[in-house]
């Protein structure tokens, strides 16, 4: 079975701090977008034609809690990221002691 | 709430000659006194200890070199605790050991090199036996077909030569790649063509034993006849450095050779590991007590360093020296120097005299981990005099909070918070590490710095409502768009023409009157032009923050010239300085807040700029239309401030060196005068004197302790307060 050992020690935790920030920043942007926070207005694919409904802003919040759902599925990746993040910096610890 | 530098006082002390150096040790673990050198005109090689640092450098030579040795191949262990200070009799036995340490590595390292010098040559015997093998396997046929071609047309003539030419006699030996191609090209030219050389490339390369370094060398034979040829051959071999071999000639013998050198490479392998474990162990245990040994050599050269700067007494029975302390410790240094007595087992008390000098005073001031931060910034601008007042406890709030004022992000603050907090929660850790790398370490030393900058960045977070580049909205937005509408100020058609539109807050309703409850309102994140009403906002309240800093600093100022009693200074500079900032600086403080307060929406598009007010204030302009006066009366009070503030420059700058020239000239007259004026001659003169120092020269004071009197003569007297 090949080794699955292919970051080293510093890389693994690099991906472990990015994984770290992109999870919580990642979840908080969903929220926020959920919400229909105001201040986002500017990040949501809306047309002209989304602002012609008479029924109020109903599109435009589907659209808001579209880029919400996308920015959990990153969330999600970033996820599987730290998990192989920290699986890496473990086998790198495993080696270092077996060498020790 | 001023805090200056601590009260420092300059005693003498007097120290039996054995208990010297303990009572030495026991003040440096302290920490708390400074020693004057007292044989400042003495070389250093000329010392009384100067022996002794000798040894102490020795010891730490032979510590460096075991570093070397150990650097590769063992860990240094460094415990927590530091090491007590070694009495005199424990240096000679740290000589002993570390001196036997080092001989016993170098033979170790010397042996090690022998050996595989040995096992290089043998390894290198052992494949030129295998590869001539190959030569003479195919070289039999040679000696026939040799000079059968050449000589065949003069075989009738020569005859005894072919004979004689059967005996062919070679040379085998090694050489670096690097050097084949000159020694075949050397060996072709010098021999005339009359050699013949057969060479191929080891396999394997070898390790130098001198330098550690692979080389790859190539194996050669050379076939020659007779005996200059081989004289030739042998120098040219020499020269290049290449190692000649004995090799038999016949196969038989061959063999047997390569099973000698086969049982004697064996051997020697197992020599050589039994060798490198032996260093190694020697090594191992040595790493043990490196740390606690470069601790203790560097605490005993340093006792002895300190030594030195103090004399000895004509009776050679006492040292004296002459320390600085703070006042307020005496207590604890009468309490080590008794410690120091007593360890060393000598009777007699050391004597303190207290000594009465003009020489300024160090400046001391006394720092935790927490303030040793501040205090360091502070410091690098300069460090102050004795007894000035402190400015790092003020730094504490203002530096961070300046920083915050710049940074006010919310959301990057309690980043650089967390970040601090766990610096600061892991310290203890932290600094066991004992990290060389720079950066780490400034960050470090700095942690509670930093942690001040990220509670103060939170708020100033909350001030600008910043979170990351976006507002929070927390209270619900005092500004309304459908008045608006309700207005009918904007419809459908402005809608759809205009692309930016303006909220215009004069009209009922948009705005409510009542401003968000903290910080700058969330609808101005949305704003095209917030830049241009934040940058105006944050500029104007930095002004204001850096004129009031500005202000303080100059308070402080006269707080030193209270305290130093210099009344010339309070009313030549203190009373100029604080004219002109507040003519001028103030008042355009007092100009920001004004037109903060007095316009309101409805005429705040006739609102006058400060800054072109300013500059015409200066140039005396005041026919601009363009800008309308702030207030009634500006024109007048404007000039009175400004040809105010003129005066007080020509007060601040010109007066002082004057007075001073004249009380330095009258000094140096009173020092001339007293061998010469005995009668009513002299008083006339000092009179005549005067009137020249018409200014304030009468209120001067001399006797205040500044620097400037260093030249005086040092007055001692020694108060003796007995053996305590």
């Amino acid at each position: 079975m090949v080794s699955l050992l292919c970051c080293g020690p510093r890389l693994a935790a690099c991906g472990i701090v990015l994984s770290a920030w992109g999870v919580i920043m990642l979840i908080l942007l969903g929220i926020f977008f959920n919400v229909h926070s105001a201040v986002l207005i500017e990040d949501v694919p809306f047309t002209e034609e989304d602002f012609d409904d008479v029924h109020g802003p109903e599109k435009i919040y589907r659209l808001y809690e579209q880029v919400s759902y996308n920015c959990f599925i990153a969330a999600g990746l970033y996820v599987l990221l730290g998990g192989f993040s920290f699986c890496q910096v473990r086998l790198n610890k495993r080696k270092e002691y077996m060498v020790r | 709430m001023a805090f200056r530098s601590e009260e420092m006082c300059l005693t003498q002390l007097f120290l039996q000659v054995e208990a010297a150096y303990c009572c030495v040790a026991e003040l440096g673990e302290l920490g708390l006194v400074q020693f004057r050198d007292l044989n400042m005109n003495v070389n250093s090689f000329q010392r009384k200890f100067v022996n002794e640092v000798r040894r102490c450098e020795s010891l730490e030579r032979i510590l460096r070199f075991l570093e070397n040795e150990m650097e590769n191949e063992t860990v240094i262990i460094k415990s927590e605790k530091y090491p007590e200070t070694p009495l005199p009799r424990e240096m000679i036995d740290l000589e002993t050991v570390l001196e036997k340490l080092e001989a016993e590595l170098q033979e170790a390292n010397q042996n090690q090199q022998t050996l595989k010098q040995n096992f290089l040559e043998l390894t290198e015997l052992k494949h030129l036996l295998k590869k001539t093998q190959d030569f003479f396997e195919t070289e039999t046929s040679l000696p026939d077909d040799f000079f059968s071609e050449d000589t065949s047309g003069l075989l009738e003539l020569r005859s005894t030569p072919a004979a004689a030419a059967a005996k062919l006699g070679f040379t085998a030996g090694v050489i670096k790649r690097e050097r084949m191609v000159p020694f075949e090209r050397l060996l072709w030219r010098a021999c005339r063509g009359n050699v013949y050389l057969r060479y191929t490339e080891m396999d394997t390369p070898l390790e130098d034993p001198v330098t550690r370094e692979e080389v790859k060398k190539n194996v050669f034979i050379i076939f020659y006849q007779g005996e200059q040829l081989r004289q030739k051959i042998k120098k040219i071999c020499e020269g290049f450095r290449a190692t000649v071999y004995p090799c038999p000639e016949s196969a038989t013998e061959r063999r047997e050779m390569v099973d000698g050198v086969n049982t004697r490479i064996e051997d020697l392998n197992t020599v050589i590991t039994q060798t490198e474990s032996h260093r190694q162990r020697l090594l191992h245990e040595a790493a043990v007590n490196l740390w606690t040994w470069g601790i203790k050599v560097k605490k005993i050269k340093a006792i002895y360093h300190i030594l030195n700067l103090c004399n000895i007494d004509v009776t050679q029975q006492c040292v004296i020296a002459e320390i600085w302390f703070p006042v307020v410790d005496t207590g604890r240094i009468k309490r080590a120097l008794k410690q120091g007595m007593e360890r060393s087992g000598s009777t007699i008390a050391p004597i303190l005299t207290a000594v009465q000098t003009k020489m300024s005073p160090p400046t001391f001031n006394r720092t935790n981990k927490f303030t040793a931060g501040f205090q360091n910034i502070v410091d690098a601008y300069g460090v102050g005099n004795y007894r000035e007042m402190n400015p790092a406890p003020y730094t504490i709030i203002t530096f961070p909070f300046l920083f915050a004022v710049m940074f006010g992000d919310c959301g990057h603050g309690a980043v650089m918070l967390g970040f601090a907090l766990w610096m600061v929660t892991n310290e203890k850790a932290l600094l066991a590490q004992k990290s060389t790398n720079e950066i780490w370490n400034t960050f470090f030393s700095g942690r509670y710095l930093i942690l001040l900058m990220g509670i103060f960045s939170i708020y100033t977070g909350f001030i600008y409502n910043d979170c990351f580049s976006k507002s929070l909205n927390i209270f619900g937005s005092s500004w309304h768009i459908r008045p608006m509408f309700s207005n009918s100020t904007w419809n459908e058609h402005v809608l759809e023409e205009n692309e930016a539109l303006q909220l215009d807050p004069a009209v009922p309703g948009v705005y409510s009157g009542n401003p968000y409850p903290f910080g700058i309102d969330p609808i101005w994140n949305i704003a095209k032009n917030k830049l241009t009403f934040l940058n105006s906002y944050k500029m104007k309240m930095s002004v204001v923050m850096g004129i009031t800093q500005m202000v303080f600093g100059v308070i402080l100022s006269l707080f030193n010239h209270i305290y130093f009693r210099r009344t010339i200074n309070i009313v030549l500079q203190f009373i100029p300085e604080i004219i002109f900032i507040l003519c001028l600086f103030g008042y355009l403080l007092f100009m920001i807040i004004f037109k903060w307060c007095y316009y309101n929406v409805h005429v705040s598009q006739y609102a006058p700029s400060i800054l072109i007010h300013f500059i015409n204030m200066f140039l005396f302009n005041y026919n601009d239309p363009t800008n309308s006066p702030l207030y009634t009366h500006q024109k007048e009070v404007q000039s009175f401030l400004v040809i105010f503030a003129l005066i007080a420059i020509p007060w601040m700058l010109l007066i002082k060196p004057f007075i001073l020239r004249a009380n330095h000239l009258k000094a140096q007259r009173m020092l001339q005068l007293p061998p010469i004026s005995e009668g009513p001659a002299g008083d006339t003169e000092v009179e005549i004197t005067q009137p020249n120092n018409s200014k304030k020269a009468g209120r001067e004071n001399h006797s205040s302790g500044h620097g400037g009197h260093d030249d005086h003569e040092e007055e001692n007297y020694l108060k003796s307060s007995g053996p305590w």
